[in-house]
């Protein structure tokens, strides 16, 4: 028999929990019906009775037109809402003939470089009905801006539009390094958008605050729960400070987890979540409206999980990890293709992911009942658990100065280095088991059929820029881009001058290149 | 005792640097000279840094589909500086179909997902350039 018992973040587990363990446990205070403060058990009263989660399913790859095709397929099997997954040019602003864009255009997600790219990946999709989530960060005020104007040219208003834009660059610094500008004027731009959405796109989630790129760098559950809710945190103060009305904006806020693979604690770490951050809301921020205290957010299940040897036993992670999502209280979903260990997922994986989740929703029962392992003696106690080691983060950030100060200190950066570090010897010396990997290992695995994306991609992409810079009114351009310099050195807020530059056609790269001159680029210091 | 010398670098736009960092601490605890480059450096700041710092190894993570630009101008580059001895590994998202390809042009490991650190560590031991073999 096993030794020591623990979740896969490393955190011990009894063999038995009972009434002693949730003894300090009052439900009024602590947990609530769902629908009431703090939220633990649920945002909505009646849970998924009322909505099921919109199955919302991560795509993007090569031009825009191989993409639109895509979501077409992806409408069509009954996907209800479109999340778009930018390529790595498009992330770090660089037009597809930049120097470092080589060999990279299409390759982990679709090239957007000027309005002329939005405009295919749009093209028959009506923007006043569908909901769209845009994965993008450093040049997201640059996307969001395409998007509007294209839904003015579909002759939608910007008052219809409903969707969410990443917009979080705090976990650039932290896990996913793709950002540009020095986190103050990165943080700035963020609250550009929380300013202009809030008096034109009202119904535009402004920001999806997010702790699945955290997880996936390596951070324990608590670890993403309190790395992301403090960056929560710095967004609302950054928006208090510049001047918003917490009770406008802090609704248009939006989360985004991890679903990992250690059931219960995934299960934890969403209600600790959502009652933390009520409390943080209420307490620390003093908003007096439960739309700005309740936590929405989106799930993914955990791209790390997944193993290149056996593919097929990633369908059964994934709906496992997903399981844990619902029984959370997710308010939409990403599942993950099999395939995706290997590649960008081929058309036949990305149905079988989005059938996962319809069976989920539709054959398992597990949507009749909210917050259905609510008293349970262990989530309980796990989920107190979590909640105490996420608050201890909070105040070492605190003391710190915050969110900026602690990753210009490298500290939430090196917390999750140790962590990854960790997980890796425990899996090195079998304490970890990864079926397929390092136990029940098949020699004959089965090779799976992936998706390849070739230069054509680049070419066609190559091609459209220099269409789109021959056609558009070239001193139109220098002077949008001239006026975004001169706002971006003063005070004017910045969304509207994207707006003006993606309307004459102005690129990402341009565009960004016009706010590098004037703010500089970051650099980390790499440290192992 | 001369420790072999590894050179870990992320090239391309990826900023997915959690497998560099964990082979980089892992190569460093079995006892080797690590000099990680951090993230986005071009093909020629890897084989600047792999000269100045007198690399044995070059070990490149890459996961974003663009190998196939990347290392065909590192060994070009590196066979320009005369430094046709330094051992080149990749680590990250390799198409089957780009496996003979990278190991054509000389790339000598290539380490899949899943790949156990100490295979990577065997592997950097046993073919790192010989003149640290010999000593």
């Amino acid at each position: 028999m096993k030794s020591a018992f623990a979740t896969v973040s490393g955190r011990p587990v009894a063999p038995l929990y009972t009434p002693a363990d949730v003894a300090a446990l009052d439900y009024r205070r602590d947990l609530g019906d769902p629908g009431e403060f703090p939220y633990t058990r649920g945002i909505h009263p009646n849970g998924y009775r009322g909505r099921i989660w919109t199955m919302r399913q991560f795509a993007g790859f090569g031009t825009p037109e191989d993409t639109n095709q895509r979501y077409r397929q992806l409408l069509a099997a009954g996907g209800t809402g479109l999340s778009v997954a930018f390529d790595l040019p498009t992330l770090m602003g660089r037009d597809p003939d930049h120097e470092l864009s080589l060999g990279e255009v299409g390759k982990c997600g679709v090239n957007v470089a000027s309005l002329a790219d939005m405009e295919v990946l749009f093209d028959g999709i009506d923007l006043g009905s569908v909901t769209t989530s845009m994965t993008i960060n450093s040049p997201a005020p640059m996307i969001l801006a395409m998007y509007l104007v294209v839904a003015e040219k579909q002759g939608v208003g910007w008052e219809r539009l409903s969707g969410t834009i990443q917009n979080d660059i705090l976990k650039e610094f932290i896990a996913q390094k793709e950002y540009i500008y020095p986190p103050r004027p990165s943080m700035r731009l963020v609250t550009d958008v929380f300013a202009f959405c809030a008096g034109r796109v009202p119904r535009w989630n402004t920001i999806s605050v997010s702790g699945y790129h955290i997880r996936e760098a390596g951070a324990t559950a608590a670890q993403e729960l309190a790395f992301t809710l403090r960056d929560g945190i710095e967004y609302v103060q950054y928006g208090i400070d510049a001047g918003l009305d917490v009770e406008v904006f802090a609704p248009r806020i939006s989360f985004f987890f991890n679903a990992h693979s250690d059931f219960f604690e995934e299960i934890a770490k969403y209600r600790a979540a959502r009652r933390m951050w009520a409390h943080v809301m209420r307490d620390r921020f003093n908003a007096r409206s439960p739309r700005s205290w309740q936590l929405r957010f989106h799930a993914q299940t955990a791209g790390v999980s997944l193993t290149a040897q056996q593919p097929y036993n990633n369908v059964v992670r994934t709906a496992l990890q997903a399981l844990a999502a619902v029984l959370g209280g997710a308010q939409s979903l990403h599942t993950n293709s099999l395939d995706e260990a290997l590649a960008l997922p081929t058309a036949e994986a990305a149905t079988l992911a989005l059938r996962t989740q319809q069976i989920l929703a539709h054959e398992t029962g597990v949507t009749g009942i909210v917050d259905p392992l609510g008293g349970s003696y262990f989530v309980e106690t796990l989920t107190r658990e979590l909640e105490e080691e996420a608050l201890e983060y909070f105040d070492t950030i605190d003391r710190m100065g915050g969110m900026v100060a602690a990753i210009e200190r490298g500290f939430p950066q090196q917390e999750i280095a140790e962590s990854a570090y960790r997980f890796q010897q425990a899996v090195e010396r079998g304490d970890r088991v990864i079926v397929g990997v390092n136990e029940f290992v098949d020699e004959d695995d089965d090779r799976i059929g992936t998706l390849y994306i070739d230069q054509t991609a680049a070419d066609t992409q190559l091609a459209r820029l220099e269409r789109v810079r021959a056609a558009r009114d070239g001193d139109a351009v220098r002077r949008a881009l001239a006026r975004l310099q001169e706002g971006a050195r003063g005070g004017a807020n910045t969304m509207p001058l994207f707006v003006d530059a993606v309307r004459v056609y102005a690129t990402i790269g341009e565009m960004c290149d016009a706010l590098r001159d004037v703010w500089g680029e970051y650099e980390e210091v790499p440290v192992i | 005792m001369t420790k072999i010398r590894v050179v870990i670098a992320k090239p391309g736009l990826d900023g997915h640097d959690r497998g560099a960092r964990v082979i980089a601490r892992a190569l460093r605890d079995a006892g080797m000279e690590v000099i990680y480059t951090g993230l986005r450096q071009t093909p020629e700041q890897i084989v600047a840094a792999a000269l100045q710092e007198d690399a044995d190894v070059i070990g490149l993570s890459i996961l974003s589909g663009a190998h196939m630009h990347i290392c065909p101008r590192i060994m070009e580059l590196l066979a320009e500086k005369g430094l046709r001895d330094v051992l080149v590994v990749v680590g990250g998202i390799i198409p089957d179909v780009d496996i003979p390809k990278l190991q054509d042009m000389g790339v000598r490991g290539i380490f899949l997902p899943g790949t156990p650190m100490q295979e990577i560590v065997d592997f950097i031991t046993k073919h790192a350039r010989s003149r640290v073999g010999s000593l």
